[in-house]
């Protein structure tokens, strides 16, 4: 039996859509079956950075109003065996998905994966309700900055009426010399004001756009900090226990060679 | 072995009359002799209205009766019922009474887009984060960071008061006052109050430890019952 995990931020434009891609890229490559589904309907993009846009032949929709079955609807990736996902209608708007569909699908669904990630959309009207329904677990994605945490905080708060666990927060797009200035919040002021635990950082890296405009998730590249920050989050979600990622940069020879002779640089 | 003429016992103080009603005679006996003890009296047009404090003993009368009272008393002649005073009061209202005294405990956090409201204190053991409202009729006590709204007497007591462990409030509300956070970015405060003064009208913050002379009533646990 799997786990159905949403994942959710309400403020548009944080990373949900390039977390479920990179979380379950990562979960795929720890050998899980995972599928993927995209509940942004009307506004898909979770194909895209993906890269299996042009594989869509049936969406969440077609499968809800019963025009097709569910296996028929998913896309197997191209890189793994084990990684599927479920796309969502671009024609349709959110009204034509139902609590009660989503939940069928979902039952459906974790007879089969390990793992199954929702790309919840931004808001926190229909879309919403309808990601969150039939969930097990959540985890809300943040950037430091004062609106998304607002309200990061806010879904925090409605999940609490959910039938689920106590969400898990993800801080994605930090940017550490601002965060060293004061310029950002600190993930430690963060943390005291949703008072959740957190899963995992990840840092603002360029990768992570060039990536997604490619079609492949920066999780597969095996060196950039963002890689190994969505890698390690998986890593947390498979249980294990991985310290989190150091926000300092690497230092050159040159100054661990003045760091060992005590020169201040 | 009372005496009939003893149900009714008009005594007059410096305030005005006292009306002392025997709470054995049933409510229509108490009008009818009221009536004969009051046909006696016929005031001129020009007399003071002389104030009334109506003593019921163990009796508990119902609005329609006061209003019975009043009219029977007041608008004939030259009286005005300042005060029903009685020893019983109804169940409903003693709940009431209560709601509005009782501290409650709540351990939780108010979130954006939330709002926690109760009737008569509130102790509330978490945060009210940015966007979150916490209301209470009574005063509102938050061990916790209060960064969201806080509406202390919500129904007018503006002798309510507002304290947090940590006081960075986007707005304080206390009975009808409302005072905001500055434009400016500032630090918050720790273990302050906020509550109304009289002098400059607005709502101060204040450490703690003025309310045990500010609001004194504070501690009673039966305070509000005690003041009516």
């Amino acid at each position: 039996m799997g786990e159905a995990i949403v994942i959710t931020s309400g403020k548009g434009g944080v990373g949900k859509s390039t977390t479920t891609a990179n979380i379950g890229t990562a979960l795929a490559l720890m050998e899980k079956k995972v599928c993927l589904i995209d509940t942004d309907i009307g506004l898909r993009n979770l194909d895209v950075i993906m890269g299996l846009e042009n594989r869509i032949i049936y969406d969440i929709v077609d499968v809800i109003e019963e025009r097709c079955k569910l296996g028929q609807a998913l896309i197997k990736d191209k890189r793994f065996e084990d990684l599927a996902l479920l796309p969502a209608a671009q024609t349709s708007d959110k009204s034509s998905v139902t609590m009660d569909g989503m939940k069928k699908i979902l039952q459906e669904l974790k007879q089969t994966y390990d793992y199954i990630i929702i790309d919840c959309p931004a808001g926190i009207e229909q879309g919403f309700q309808n990601a969150v329904a039939g969930a097990d677990k959540a985890i809300v994605i943040t950037t430091p900055e004062k609106s998304s945490v607002r309200d990061a905080d806010r879904i925090v708060g409605l999940l609490e009426n959910e039938n689920i666990e106590p969400p898990k927060m993800v801080i994605n797009r930090i940017r550490n010399h601002m965060m060293k200035n004061g310029d950002m919040l600190d993930i430690d002021d963060i943390i005291q004001i949703l008072s959740v635990d957190l899963l995992g950082i990840v840092i603002d890296d360029d990768e992570v756009i060039k990536a997604s405009n490619n079609g492949e998730p920066v999780a597969l590249q095996g060196s950039s900090k963002a890689s190994v920050a969505y890698r390690n989050i998986a890593r947390r979600i498979l249980g294990e226990t991985v310290p989190l990622q150091s926000l300092e940069e690497e230092k050159g020879m040159f100054q661990k060679v003045k760091q060992f002779f005590g020169i201040r640089s | 072995m009372r005496e009939e003429n003893q149900t009714i016992t008009i005594k007059g103080t410096k305030d005005g009359l006292t009306l002392f009603i025997d709470d054995r005679e049933s409510f229509d006996g108490v009008m009818d002799e009221l009536a004969d003890k009051l046909s006696e009296y016929n005031p001129k047009k020009d007399d003071p209205v002389v104030p009334v404090t109506v003593k019921l003993g163990n009796r508990y009368i119902n609005d329609q009766q006061k209003q019975q009272l009043r009219e029977l008393i007041g608008d004939k002649k030259r009286f005005s019922i300042e005060l029903f005073d009685s020893n019983v009061i109804h169940r409903d209202e003693a709940i009431r009474w209560k709601e509005d005294s009782d501290m409650k405990v709540i351990n939780r956090v108010v979130r954006s887009g939330q709002v926690l409201e109760n009737a008569g204190d509130l102790l509330l053991i978490g945060d009210v984060n940015p966007g979150g409202k916490v209301i209470a009729t009574g005063n509102v006590f938050i061990m916790g960071n209060l960064l969201g709204v806080a509406h202390a007497g919500a129904h007018g007591d503006r002798k309510a008061v507002i304290a947090a462990s940590y006081m960075k409030p986007s707005q304080l509300r206390i009975a009808d006052y409302i005072s905001r956070a500055p434009d400016y970015e500032t630090e918050g405060v720790y273990m302050e109050c906020g509550l109304i003064d009289e002098k400059q009208d607005k709502i101060i913050i204040d450490r703690l430890q003025v309310l045990s002379h500010k609001r004194k009533d504070i501690s009673g646990f039966e305070r509000r019952i005690l003041n009516g």
